[in-house]
């Protein structure tokens, strides 16, 4: 029995990881400078750009208002014009990145606001410019809650990619469903569930690990 | 070196708060390499005065200039550059808690855009000039108090300012760290002879460090003067008040400069 679960399984975790990692990155990429943004484009900041606040802060809490899976399904135009289909592994990285791009920018928001707002008045008084006050100040000042942040943001994505299963993009998600549930094999079942829950720890576990090295305020 | 000339900052109402006027029309001359102390209680305006000097807050209206520059009128991409020339010390230090003491006293040479070789050659006499040879890989969450003011003193002398402004730099320690600083600041003047802007809400500070200093009180410079004729000699209720508290404090047994809680000066502006 296990010589032909082994396979399944394996190629099951390895289209999650590759479906969180591409998505997680690719949403990194976006999240983060709409993150520094959103927390320096106030009133009196660094970048002062109220507009900004008001067009993206709405878009941001809309994106986070709809449900996964709903999200999933509505944006399926989207997906089939970016990957050519809405079916398979690579079709889920679409909305898996589109859910996460906010998620992200309110994660780097919350962080880069708990820096002391002391530490940009001194890095002004130092002459920085503004990029610098990011670059230099703000973002390694924040990187143990950016690193919590993402790691959250990954075991989140993980609980994701399990829900776009059900609308065929394989997986972890996709074998419970189809093995586990439809063919009735609670050991399939049982499988991908204590898979899932290695995956996220040793993820969690990874993310403290990090967050930890980074964190330099408690020696 | 620094002249102010009618200088006005008035922070427009918001949010059913009144409009506020921090500062009110204030002269004040600073020659270059005097120490000039600025004193007055919480909400004075202090706090503002010092800032504008650099343009952490722009001035509503009159003129600071700074070295022969009017630095109202410089621009964005200049403005970062002339602060270059000004360092400034904190009440609560503002070091960078994921830089080593070394990397934070670096900062503001890597700002310039200064090379590893440059760096080296401007921080490495400064750790021994403030007494940190022994800390110069440790961050800041492994110091004292009054460890992290001396990284926020070299801090600011890294970039070879000829102005250092000092802003309640004693309030969050403790009277014998206090007296440390202080004495290490004279050092310095005498050393490097920076001019140094000194804000504080102690007496004991302006008695121990300042050449001249001016009283706030309300937004404008109510007395001005030579220490020692200042405190021979107050003339303003405002001054007497603060002379008094020194005198009261010696009177009850404690330092003149005891201030342990250290967070009732430096919030007003």
């Amino acid at each position: 029995m296990f010589s032909t679960l082994a396979p399944i399984l394996l190629q099951a975790t390895w289209e999650t990881i590759y479906m969180v990692a591409v998505s997680l990155g690719i949403a990194t990429t976006f999240g983060l400078p709409l993150g520094v943004l959103l927390a320096t484009s106030g009133r009196g900041e660094l970048f002062e750009a109220l507009w900004f606040q008001r067009i993206f802060g709405p878009i941001v809490n809309a994106t986070r208002s709809v449900p996964f899976i709903i999200l999933a399904v509505a944006i399926i135009p989207f997906t089939r014009f970016v990957v050519g289909t809405s079916i398979g592994t690579s079709a889920a990285i679409v909305p898996l990145t589109v859910a996460a791009i906010p998620f992200i920018a309110r994660i780097i928001e919350g962080a880069i606001r708990e820096v002391d707002s002391g530490l940009i008045e001194a890095a002004q008084a130092m002459g920085a410019r503004p990029v610098q006050v990011v670059t230099k100040v703000l973002l390694p000042e924040a990187l143990p809650g950016i690193i919590h942040g993402l790691t959250l943001t990954a075991v989140t994505l993980i609980g994701y990619s399990a829900m776009v299963g059900a609308v065929g993009a394989g997986g972890l998600g996709d074998l419970g469903i189809r093995y586990g549930y439809q063919r009735f094999r609670p050991d399939v079942m049982a499988a991908v569930v204590i898979t899932l829950i290695v995956v996220v720890q040793v993820v969690q576990s990874f993310g403290d690990y990090l967050a930890r090295k980074a964190d330099k305020r408690n020696i | 070196m620094i002249r102010l000339s009618n200088v006005q900052k008035t922070y427009p109402a918001r949010r059913g708060n009144d409009a506020h006027n921090a500062l009110r029309g204030i002269n004040l001359d600073i020659e270059a390499g005097e120490i000039v102390g600025v004193i007055g209680r919480s909400g004075a305006g202090k706090s503002t005065l010092i800032r504008c000097i650099n343009l952490l807050e722009a001035p509503t209206s009159g003129s600071v200039v700074v070295d022969g520059t009017d630095v109202t009128t410089l621009s964005k991409r200049d403005l970062p550059l002339f602060r270059r020339q000004l360092g400034m010390v904190f009440q609560h230090f503002n070091l960078l808690s994921s830089r080593t003491v070394y990397d934070n006293i670096a900062l503001p040479l890597e700002l310039a855009g200064a090379s590893k070789a440059e760096i080296a050659a401007a921080v490495d006499p400064l750790l021994p000039l403030v007494g940190l040879e022994d800390k110069r890989d440790r961050f800041p969450a492994e110091l004292s108090g009054g460890q992290k003011q001396r990284v926020g003193i070299a801090r600011a002398l890294s970039s070879s300012p000829k102005v250092l402004l000092c802003d309640e730099v004693t309030s969050a320690l403790d009277p014998e760290t206090t007296r440390q600083i202080l004495t290490l600041l004279k050092d310095i003047n005498n050393r490097l002879g920076l001019t140094m802007v000194v804000i504080t809400h102690e007496m004991a500070v302006v008695k121990a460090l300042c050449d001249r200093v001016a009283v706030m009180d309300g937004g404008v410079i109510v007395e001005e003067g030579g220490v020692e004729g200042i405190f021979a000699d107050p003339k303003h209720a405002t001054t007497q008040s603060l002379l008094a508290d020194e005198f009261m404090d010696f009177r009850a047994g404690s330092d003149a400069n005891n201030n342990v809680t250290g967070n009732t000066a430096g919030q007003e502006g």
